[in-house]
């Protein structure tokens, strides 16, 4: 057993304190001792980006940092993407066009897809083909998934 | 499993010495998108990880006698986002475009790229290529150190107890250069390079190439810099005939394995297509016309 580490970080706004070994990933720590379970655990090695999280703005795999690495950070997970009971237009839209099947991959796809949306409002289907060639889908495809977000970023542009 | 310590130092100081402290294997953790996969999948156990992150300037790209100073800790999120970087160093950032997805990039750094010493990184042809220098700190000083020089064998560097690359010198740009670097993957993204070159080369006022440095990757234990490439280009046009002379001497150059990947012959063979690929692309950017 290694020694345990304090760690106070913020989580969609809220402040949190936690515990971890320091080999426990962000990932793990969000899952387990957050009770945030939304991010989902697909690889454990970066390759899939089930897990994917915002880290101070930017887009990571929370699998591929360590939970003593998060202190002092912003993280954004999945979980402060709908405000109240309104959903962000990206959620809408996958559920509208059918974006997902077993879901999954799907949080990890919404906040990859809104922090391209942030970056760039108007992509191209190739830009948002190449940005989310980190996530992996094994049901839908990827079709509906990059219909849904095409269509999300026309709808985001005209409000 | 030995117990293991995570160690946040303020200062490359305390870094080095708490490196040189430790009794166990240790490991640097800065983007960690190869050494956490590594603890992932029991592949390393080191006693110390040692998060450089939180020591001051490391996050940096400045300019420096008319080139640029890299910091160890600086993202390839971060590079690629760097106008006056991509504009000078093309090739460079596209290397760093290939390592992994945007997750990966947003993490992931040159320095750890080099260090994690693998014969397919992306950023280390045209890192070698752009005869970047990485300023090498450690219990016995500083030293400054070819990118070439840095990776010995797969996983394994020419870094001694206790050293730490704290940042790359990319060296001023004589007009009318350009690099480029090219990889083969079966797939487009999200793979690691079968065969990657990089060119860099600088043409004078009639278009004779001056100076020329080509690189290949994944086709030998370490990313080899091939002086007979560059000699093909110097003092030439950069012609079909100059770009066949010089693709040829790096398929010579190749001493590739087999593996799932690749055969030595399909890979021997692509270094040859590439190095006409790249090459033409180096020179396009040189002339401005890419």
């Amino acid at each position: 057993m290694s020694k345990k580490y304090h760690v106070t970080t913020s989580v969609n706004g809220d402040e949190y304190d936690f515990l971890c070994e320091p080999q426990q990933s962000l990932l793990d720590v969000l899952r387990d001792n957050l009770m945030l379970t939304g991010t989902k655990e697909g690889c454990a090695t970066g390759d899939c980006g089930a897990c994917s999280v915002m880290m101070d703005g930017r887009l990571v795999c929370s699998c591929l940092v360590l939970g003593v690495e998060a202190g002092g950070k912003k993280i954004e997970t999945i979980e402060g993407m709908a405000k109240g009971d309104t959903l962000h237009p990206l959620q809408q839209k996958f559920l509208e066009l059918n974006g997902l099947q077993c879901g999954i991959c799907t949080p990890g796809i919404l906040v990859a897809a809104r922090a391209l949306l942030e970056k760039n409002p108007d992509p191209s289907e190739t830009e948002v083909r190449y940005w989310l060639a980190g996530n992996l889908c094994r049901c839908t495809g990827y079709d509906k998934v990059i219909r849904a977000v095409m269509a999300a970023a026309t709808e985001m542009r005209g409000a | 499993m030995s117990e293991l310590r995570y160690e946040a130092p303020d200062s490359v100081a305390s870094a080095i010495k708490l490196l040189a402290a430790a009794g166990g294997p240790t490991r640097i953790l800065a983007g960690g998108t190869d050494v956490i996969v590594q603890m992932e999948m029991d592949m390393i156990d080191p006693e110390l990880l040692l998060d450089i992150k939180h020591i001051p300037g490391l996050r940096e790209i400045k300019a420096e006698n008319g080139g640029f100073r890299i910091g160890a800790t600086v993202s390839g999120m971060e590079m690629m986002e760097h106008a006056a970087l991509c504009a000078t160093w093309p090739g460079l950032i596209d290397g760093v475009k290939l390592i992994g997805s945007i997750q990966v990039k947003g993490r992931a750094t040159m320095a750890g790229n080099l260090c994690n010493a693998s014969p397919g990184a992306d950023s280390v042809p045209p890192l070698v290529t752009a005869g970047a220098i990485a300023h090498v700190v450690g219990p016995n000083g500083a030293r400054d150190v070819p990118v070439e020089q840095i990776p010995v064998g797969p996983g394994k560097t020419s870094l001694t107890k206790g050293e730490i690359i704290e940042s790359f010198f990319l060296p001023a740009r004589a007009r009318n250069s350009g690099d480029a670097y090219l990889r083969f993957t079966p797939r487009t993204e999200m793979d690691i390079a079968v065969v990657g070159v990089a060119v860099n080369l600088t043409l004078d006022t009639a278009g004779v190439c001056t100076a020329a440095r080509v690189a290949i990757g994944a086709v030998a234990p370490t990313v080899l810099l091939v002086k007979e490439c560059a000699d093909a280009l110097i003092g030439t046009k950069v012609d079909e005939a100059a770009i066949d002379k010089m693709a040829a001497a790096a398929a010579a150059a190749c001493r590739p394995i087999d593996d799932k990947r690749g055969t030595k012959e399909f890979r021997i063979k692509m270094a040859r297509v590439l190095a006409k690929r790249v090459a033409q692309k180096a020179l396009e950017r040189a002339r401005h016309v890419a």
